[in-house]
This record gives structure tokens, C-alpha cells and sequence, in this order.
């Protein structure tokens, strides 16, 4: 057990080593059991349970929520609460994929300013982190409202009725969401960018290609590290948003979100809100698990 | 009468980076079917000059004509030129047989002529076993005739290789130049190699431009420019080269060493001329003409011959004889006049 190990140019006993890792892993480790593990497992052992008359917790153990869930109510099948899951999966899928679309064009921007400037550039992606979410999504209150020339043009063109203003909306839902996951998916994107081998992309241009082609064998694989990470950073978070789709989407437009803080509030069924919680993470992991078997084959780079 | 040529023809190529010329007023013609080599140092414009003929740098001035054509606005995808790269440049996610069906592709070729055509240029590259494996399982010297494959297999009028083998060690090097230069011997079609090696360009070439700081010093095919190089740059950059500067008077060339005569005469009065190393002759008894008297000061062995080094004039003399020498030993060196290059500048 008290064999010597060079340890990157450290001399050690292997005892030595193996304390010091634990030393530094068990706080780690040990604020995960507590913040992480327990609590949710107590979140699926309080979506078994039930509610009572007064919105108390029942420790009577069923499917029920789950059940209820999947649509089956007192008054038959209904496919509100599927809808609204899906919903969820549908405004987090076209969120990120806008957000891709406008960050490929945009760190291609940035990417090619000069080294002085690129950082400027890149702070101005990421100041709006600093400001509040429930604050920045308010100021969209301000930019749509309808004495302002976007609500104007848009009743000219009559998509809105003249004095309404541009939310409550789905379209609104998806500004305000792509706005809030721009630079989840902007900044690592950009580290792939930054380090782009431009040469793969003359050789491309050398053997006769069209743009899509330079793009999806010269440009693609070489960022898809970076994208992965800004797909994964800005779909998990959007799947479960809730602040946004409330103040831009109002009742019209309802997300898993909204539905799970509406029962840990106002409906106080936490039996309820655990389970959807539930849904939610399991749809989350199967999405993941699908978006990562459809990259295997990619992730030889 | 217009003139019919085949070959590459470049008139007064011009390239500057932020006011600093990489490339100044380069005129040259590249025949079809020759081996043609720019040798230079690194930042000499060399690169520079092979980019703006695959079209990937737009020259600020200058024409470019393939086969009479000109292409001088033509973007790369539409020049029939390819390009092995310096880093090979290889599709990490796509086979060796997709890298090489790559341009294939592009042009939408059929699937039945494309699986011929690289097939075709497995079998001539001797990459036979490799079609399924992808760049990084393959070894350096496998990469680079994988690109060679992908850029040869379009048939391209012009083959560009921008330093291909300064990834590979130097005895694999050795190796694949001579393979290089049986290929496109066999191939027929014109290659243009960037390099600063000047063995390698020694070896491949059918022509050979020295360049300096983006101009053209010598021109010519690669025993001419090792024996008669025009000036002190050229001398020294290929091969290694005694320089003797002096005075030329009365037939007679003076220098600290001691009088030369000169078989070629120069037509300055101060100058330098140079001779290489090997063509030195080592005797015991003074020659019939340009003897020098000389110690010997240092001898390094390097298997095939010794180099010394002599005093005065800090002389390098190859020998080839298996005589030993040892330092301090008296000998007579024979510069044959004959062999004394004078040089221009």
C-alpha cells in the first residue's frame, strides 16, 4: 500500500495520493448528497402521494399523479396536461434552434474581429446575464407595447389589431426566450469558432464545393463540440422555463413550467408538482439520450 | 498571332499585406507536364504566390492564364487546380475513401465512376487497405498521399503542393520525394511544390525558382542553379558555398587568401566568387595553379565524408578520400579555375 508513485513530477506514496483526492472530492460530494440525491428522491417519494382537502400532503401512495398526468381525470381523458408538455419540448427545441441559427452568423462576426475588439464584442453578449431575468423579460413589456413603431408596423400589416401590443404572444414567448438563450449557446459556440481551422475550409472551397457542403463538412464538424455544449446549456434550462412564457405568454400560451409552479402555489398539489417535475426530467434525459445517440458517429472528432 | 500554350502563365503578380509587399511583380511560365519548384526562405512569398494560383489570395495586380485562359478572377472552386495542403487539411470525420471522393462529390460525378476513379487512386498510391479507416488512425506519410490522392483524383491541370513533406522525418522524406517525382513522371501533369528545403527541391525539380523576399533570384533547372548561382543568396541558400571576395585586376583575382585566376571573368573590379565545398581538391603537392597553402583546424566526420575546415580564410572542404587528417595537418588546396562561380552582386 506504501508503494512510491510519481505524480506529475510529485513524489508520493500511493496512500498519500488516495487521501489527498478524498480531501478534495468529499465536500464536493458530500454537498451533492445533500442538495441533489436527497432531495430528489423525496421529490419521487412526494409524487406517490396525494392531497388533502385543504391542500395539506396525504402520505397515501399511488399512481394517481401520474395518472392524472397522462390525462386521466374525474371527467375522463383529456390531453391538456400531454399538451402542455409537449408544448415545452416543441418552444425549448425551436428556442435552441433559433439560437443557433443566430449564433452561427454572430461568432462568425465576432470571431473575425480584430483580437482588441473581439472582447468587447463578446462582453456585450454576455452584460445582459447581469441584469435580472424577470427584469430583462419586463423590458420587453416596453419594446412591444403598442404605442412603440414594432406594435405600429405589425398592426399596419394587420397581424394585430391597431392599440394592441405585440404580447401576449406566442411570438413574444419565443423573442423573449431566444433573447434569454442566446448566449447559452452563443459563447461556447464561439470557443469552437475562435479556434476554426480555416484551412479544412480552403480545402473544401479547393475541391469544388457549394457553401452548404463547406458548411456541413468544413464548419459543422469542427464546431460541434461547442455547439453540443451550447444545445445541451440552452435546451435543459428552456424546457423548464417558467418567467418568461408567464409575463410574455399570459394564460394562452403555458408551459410544464408554469404548470409546476402553479402547483407549489396557487394550487398548493405538491404531490402534483412533483410529479410533473418528474415528467419533465424524464423527458429531458430521453431527449438527451436521443440527441446523443444521433451524434455518436460524429463524436469521433 | 496568338501563341498556344498549355502551361501556367503569370504576368507581374503583385501581393501586399498592409503595405508590405509579399510578392513584387512576379512574371513566370510553368510548362505543362514539368515539376516546378519555389524555393525560398520561410516569409519569402513563396506561399503567398502558390495561394493566389489556387485562388485562395487575390492578387493585388497581375495576370493569371492556364492553358490561355485567364483565370485571374476566377474563384477557386472553379479553377481546375488542386491543392495538397501543408497540414494535408484531411476531413477528420469523413473515410480515406470519402476524403478522396470529396471533389467527386462536389461535382456530383456519378457513383459508379467516382468508386472507379478512387479506387483508381488507392491502387496508385498504395493505400489499397485503407479506404474504411479515418485520418487519425493513419501515420504521417499515409495522410500525405491520402491528400495527394484527394487532390490527383480530380485530374486537376495543375497540382499545387505547398511544403507537403515538412511533416514527415527525414528519412521518410528522402523516401517520398523520390516517389513524388515518379509519379509525376509517370502522371505527366504539372506539379508546382512550395519549399524551403533545397534538397527536396534539388531532387524533384524540373525547374527550380529561388525566391527572396518576394522576387525571383534564379531561374532554372536544378543543375544550373547549384553550379552557376548568380549571387551570394543563391550560393549559400542551396548547398554550401565558400565565399571569397577580392579584387579583380590584370586578369588576376586578389584576395586575402592569396591570387586567383578565374576562368570565367567577371565584369567588376570588386567582388565576390564562390566554390562549394566538395569541388575542392585536396593534395599533398602544390597544384599547377591556385594552390593555397592551408592548416586544417577542424574535422567532422559524417560517415560518407569529412568536412574540414581550414585556415586561412575559414575554407569548408569536403572529402571524400578515406585519407585521415588530423588537426593542425599542412595541405595544399586546389581551386580549379574552372570551377570558381563569380557572382553578380
Amino acid at each position: 500500500m506504501n508503494r512510491l508513485i510519481i505524480w506529475y513530477g510529485e513524489l508520493l506514496t500511493q496512500k498519500k495520493l488516495i487521501k489527498r483526492g478524498a480531501l478534495f472530492l468529499g465536500p464536493g460530494m458530500l454537498w451533492l448528497l445533500i442538495f441533489l440525491v436527497l432531495p430528489g428522491l423525496i421529490l419521487v417519494l412526494v409524487s406517490f402521494a396525494g392531497r388533502g382537502a385543504y391542500g395539506e400532503m396525504v402520505w397515501e401512495y399511488s399512481f394517481d399523479n401520474y395518472k392524472r398526468l397522462m390525462g386521466y381525470g374525474i371527467f375522463g381523458w383529456t390531453p391538456d396536461y400531454l399538451v402542455i408538455l409537449l408544448r415545452s419540448v416543441w418552444v425549448a427545441l425551436v428556442t435552441t434552434g433559433l439560437s443557433v441559427v443566430l449564433s452561427y452568423p454572430l461568432c462568425f462576426f465576432i470571431a473575425r474581429k480584430p483580437e482588441r475588439t473581439r472582447y468587447v464584442w463578446l462582453m456585450m453578449v454576455i452584460i445582459p446575464f447581469w441584469t435580472n431575468m424577470v427584469i430583462r423579460t419586463y423590458s420587453w413589456f416596453l419594446i412591444l407595447a403598442p404605442e412603440l413603431p414594432f406594435a405600429k408596423l405589425a398592426a399596419y400589416f394587420k397581424i394585430i389589431s391597431p392599440g394592441m401590443a405585440l404580447y401576449p404572444s406566442a411570438f413574444a414567448v419565443y423573442l423573449g426566450m431566444v433573447s434569454m438563450f442566446l448566449p447559452f449557446v452563443a459563447l461556447p459556440l464561439f470557443s469552437s469558432i475562435e479556434r476554426l481551422d480555416w484551412t479544412l475550409v480552403e480545402a473544401a472551397q479547393d475541391l469544388y464545393s457549394s457553401n452548404l457542403r463547406i458548411f456541413m463538412h468544413a464548419i459543422l464538424p469542427q464546431t460541434l463540440p461547442g455547439l453540443s455544449v451550447g444545445i445541451i446549456l440552452s435546451f435543459v434550462p428552456a424546457m423548464g422555463m417558467f418567467v418568461v412564457p408567464d409575463l410574455l405568454g399570459g394564460a394562452k400560451y403555458m408551459l410544464v413550467g408554469n404548470l409546476i409552479q402553479q402547483q407549489f402555489g396557487t394550487s398548493r398539489d405538491w404531490a402534483f408538482g412533483a410529479a410533473i417535475s418528474m415528467g419533465l426530467m424524464i423527458l429531458t434525459m430521453f431527449s438527451l439520450y436521443l440527441y446523443r445517440r444521433k451524434n455518436k458517429g460524429m463524436e469521433l472528432l | 498571332m496568338t501563341m498556344i500554350s498549355k502551361g501556367l502563365f503569370l504576368q507581374g503578380i503583385t501581393k501586399a499585406y498592409d503595405g508590405v509587399e509579399a510578392v513584387k511583380n512576379i512574371s513566370l511560365e510553368i510548362k505543362s507536364g514539368e515539376f516546378f519548384t519555389l524555393l525560398g526562405p520561410s516569409g519569402c512569398g513563396k506561399t503567398t504566390l502558390l495561394r493566389m494560383i489556387a485562388g485562395l489570395e487575390l492578387q493585388d495586380s497581375g495576370t493569371i492564364l492556364l492553358e490561355d485562359q485567364d483565370i485571374t478572377r476566377l474563384p477557386a472552386i472553379k479553377r481546375q487546380i488542386n491543392t495538397v495542403f501543408q497540414n494535408y487539411a484531411l476531413f477528420p470525420h469523413l473515410s480515406i475513401f470519402e476524403n478522396i471522393a470529396f471533389g467527386l462529390r462536389a461535382r456530383k460525378i456519378a457513383e459508379q465512376e467516382i468508386h472507379a476513379r478512387v479506387q483508381n487512386a488507392l491502387d496508385m498510391l498504395e493505400l489499397g487497405e485503407m479506404p474504411k479507416r479515418y485520418p487519425h488512425q493513419l501515420s504521417g506519410g499515409q495522410k500525405q498521399r491520402v491528400a495527394l490522392a484527394r487532390a490527383l483524383v480530380n485530374e486537376p491541370k495543375v497540382l499545387l503542393l505547398d511544403e507537403p513533406m515538412s511533416a514527415l522525418d527525414a528519412k521518410l522524406r528522402a523516401q517520398v520525394q523520390v516517389e513524388l517525382r515518379r509519379l509525376q513522371k509517370k502522371l505527366g501533369q504539372t506539379f508546382i511544390l512550395v519549399t524551403h528545403d533545397q534538397d527536396e527541391a534539388l531532387v524533384v525539380s524540373d525547374r527550380i525558382a529561388v525566391m527572396k523576399d518576394g522576387q525571383i533570384v534564379q531561374f532554372g533547372t536544378p543543375e544550373a542553379v547549384y553550379d552557376f548561382p548568380k549571387n551570394k543568396f543563391v550560393a549559400q541558400f542551396l548547398g554550401a558555398a565558400n565565399l571569397l571576395s577580392g579584387r579583380f585586376h590584370d586578369g588576376i583575382f586578389h584576395t586575402d587568401i592569396g591570387a586567383l585566376e578565374l576562368k570565367t571573368l567577371p565584369s567588376w573590379e570588386q567582388g565576390t566568387i564562390a566554390i562549394r565545398p566538395e569541388w575542392i581538391k585536396i593534395s599533398d603537392t602544390k597544384p599547377e595553379k591556385n594552390g593555397i597553402r592551408a592548416k586544417v583546424n577542424e574535422i567532422i566526420y559524417r560517415g560518407t565524408n569529412l568536412d574540414l575546415g581550414v585556415e586561412p580564410g575559414g575554407i569548408r572542404v569536403r572529402s571524400n578520400t578515406y585519407k585521415r587528417f588530423n588537426i593542425g595537418d599542412e595541405v595544399w588546396l586546389d581551386l580549379a579555375p574552372e570551377d570558381l562561380v563569380v557572382l553578380n552582386e
